[in-house]
């Protein structure tokens, strides 16, 4: 079943899906393992696994230090595609991968769809390859049927919405602010506003991430997004009250 | 070189940056192609350059370094007459002139020796605009005196202290900046380097050293130099001076990075001219980068810190590719020691990135006849790298100096 419709038919059930994110190899994969394993139990419906890379450009302080940490853990790439593998084998919520361009590059564009693909992942974020660089890719995607996300910013235009809502597939990832990720954002007027151009540019379902960390947040979200997006804030649960805080903490969220 | 409508020369370059940039890009690029299209913006630049900086910069015949090697007559392009000692004020005051039509209020930027924030520092003091700098940390460190001039200039200096603590840092932690203020906000980028257009437009400022050398050559030598040196950093001085040459068929032009501690050593950022490289994307280019095969960054290292960076300029990946212009390393030791023999023959301090041209050049020169010349672009001056030359060399009473003062600051 292709993403989109995974994410529709728990749409059916739910009035607003979640989607979290881990860093893969920080702590380390066995915490990673835990983490996951608390995070589906708890009713999370969707999962991106970020490959760490040295110049996360996007990320703010919590995920950027998470790569770091990663990388010097002795993280490969061949240890996130097994990982990801065992998540996807154990579990049957959709899993995706959120990276840099780089890596995919240099492990070969097609090789990395056909590994992914066979592992059962369903689709890609990669927030520095807008679409205008990635006409390979988004071939390729099309060709392995994994979904490349595409990202909706503030500062996009009701025309570059469109446009990139033409290239996306699985869901479009809007981000809630300006800046990099795991700061708090603002919900006002201006935010509603700019969901509503999001939801006038697509039909598919929208995600919204970059600073969502409590039930509010995701009670706010409730009508106007089709998916809340928690990325940062889990991070730093774990490492200040370990794997085992982070169930409650999804249980919490709905 | 131009690039195409997708910002690429050849396979090389692009803009790959994140959504949150992308209308900033368009305004960008916008802005450019129409100081392109306006002769009056060039004008207005130059007549910047002559009245606020020092441009044209001197061609300086180095005669007793020439009759040393018994080779080609050697000149040196005075870049680090500039103001701010390089030439790092030439892309930056054109960009001030660009964020100036824009109407934007706060510019940023990242530095590595520090060259590029100064510049900075320098713009944003004359044109009235808030000036924040990121600098690795280790940056910091080693060029504690453009820290506090940029300071004192009014740039808050913002020391990052993630990944290697150095230049391509320094880029990372700019571009998250610049995606949190991007209404207000313009990145100065520092060098020929990220997405387009920033390559092709920090060439077109700098393409002013190669347009004065040519004239001025032509002047004192008669005819067109054999071959044309600059050191490779980004590759902003070298994009430069090369630009005005590379239609001159019988004008060789050669670009020297930083060999550190040697070749096999591991300890270099020689991008163009070892095997070590390979292509890669990342800070919002492609080009050929130091990464390992998953593809990160690897930790580079140079004497000097504007060229202690893992990527270079995808223009110049693209002249490399056809050959158009060929590249050479120095190791430290070896820009230690044409470093020295330029100041004992000449009286001129290049700073340390510069100091690699003039090693790249001294290596080969003796072999050309005395008929011919050769020009070597000295990017910056030297006397900002005290502290680190100073250590390089070891000097006995340059430490003796460091401590007493520490010792009377401890007081």
């Amino acid at each position: 079943m292709h993403l989109e419709q995974q994410l529709r038919s728990r749409l059916e059930r739910k009035d607003i899906l979640l989607m979290t994110h881990i860093v893969l190899g920080y702590p380390s994969l066995a915490v990673n393992r835990e983490v996951i394993r608390q995070m589906v139990e708890n009713g999370v419906d969707c999962i991106e696994m970020q490959i760490p890379f040295s110049e996360p450009m996007a990320d703010g302080p919590v995920i950027l230090k998470a790569n770091q940490d990663a990388l010097a853990n002795g993280t490969r790439v061949e240890d996130c595609f097994q990982f990801a593998a065992e998540m996807a084998e154990e579990y049957e919520i959709p899993f995706l991968f959120m990276t840099y361009y780089n890596i995919i590059f240099k492990y070969g564009e097609e090789d990395f769809f056909k590994r992914a693909a066979e592992i059962g992942i369903r689709g890609f974020i990669i927030p520095d390859l807008p679409p205008e660089m990635g006409k390979s890719f988004l071939a390729l995607a099309d060709q392995y049927q994994i979904a490349p996300i595409l990202i909706f910013a503030p500062t996009s235009t009701d025309e570059r919405m469109q446009e990139l809502a033409d290239y996306g597939r699985g869901f479009i990832y809007c981000v809630a602010r300006r800046g990099v990720t795991g700061k708090k954002s603002e919900f006002g007027i201006d935010f509603i506003d700019y969901l509503k151009r999001c939801r006038a540019a697509t039909t598919l379902p929208l995600a919204v991430g970059f600073g969502i960390q409590s039930k509010e947040d995701i009670e706010a979200l409730k009508g106007k997004a089709d998916m809340a997006v928690i990325g940062s804030r889990t991070i730093k649960l774990v490492e200040a009250e370990g794997a085992e805080a982070v169930g409650p903490f999804i249980a919490g969220l709905r | 070189m131009n690039q195409d409508k997708n910002g690429f020369f050849g396979k090389w370059g692009g803009a790959y940056i994140p959504e949150v940039l992308y209308q900033t890009f368009q305004e960008l690029k916008e802005e450019y192609a129409r100081c392109r299209r306006d002769p009056a913006f060039w004008e207005e630049y130059l007549s910047l350059m002559s009245t606020y900086s020092c441009r044209p910069t001197p061609l300086t015949h180095a005669e007793n370094l020439s009759r040393h090697f018994g080779g080609a007559q050697i000149y040196i392009k005075r870049e680090d007459l500039n103001h701010t000692g390089a030439h790092k004020a030439n892309n930056v005051m054109g960009q001030g002139l660009l964020v100036k039509r824009m109407g934007k209020k706060r510019v940023i930027a990242e530095t590595g020796a520090g060259q590029h924030g100064m510049a900075t520092a320098t713009m944003a003091a004359k044109f009235g605009l808030k000036c924040t700098i990121y600098m690795g940390e280790e940056d910091v460190l080693r060029q504690r005196p453009n820290v506090f001039w940029m300071e004192k200039m009014g740039a808050t200096v913002v020391p990052v202290k993630d990944g290697s603590r150095t230049l391509k840092d320094a880029i990372n932690e700019a571009f998250r900046d610049w995606v949190t203020n991007v209404d207000e906000t313009h990145y100065v980028f520092g060098t020929a380097c990220g997405p387009s257009p920033f390559p092709e437009m920090v060439s077109w400022f700098q393409s002013i050293i190669g347009i004065e050398a040519a004239d001025q050559i032509m002047k004192y030598h008669g005819r067109m130099p054999k071959k044309v040196y600059a050191c490779v950093g980004g590759g902003s001085n070298a994009m430069g001076i090369f630009k005005r040459f590379l239609d001159e068929k019988e004008v060789e032009l050669v670009g020297v990075e930083a060999g550190g501690h040697g070749a096999d050593s591991g300890l270099h950022a020689i991008r163009l001219s070892s095997p070590d490289a390979s292509p890669g994307v990342a800070q919002g280019y492609k080009t050929m980068f130091l990464q390992d095969d998953d593809g990160q960054m690897k930790q580079t290292h140079s004497v000097a810190a504007g060229l202690d960076y893992v990527g270079v300029s995808p223009i110049l990946t693209a002249l490399c590719e056809s050959d158009q212009v060929r590249f050479e390393s120095a190791t430290d030791d070896e820009v230690m020691q044409a470093l020295d023999l330029t100041m004992k023959q000449e009286g001129i301090i290049p700073a340390l990135e510069s100091s690699h041209a003039f090693a790249g050049a001294f290596k080969e020169v003796g072999t050309l006849s005395p008929d011919d010349a050769i020009i070597i672009n000295q990017s910056g001056r030297g006397d900002k790298d005290i502290f680190t030359i100073a250590h390089a060399f070891g000097d006995p009473s340059w430490k003796k100096f460091i401590i007493d003062r520490g010792i009377e600051y401890s007081k």
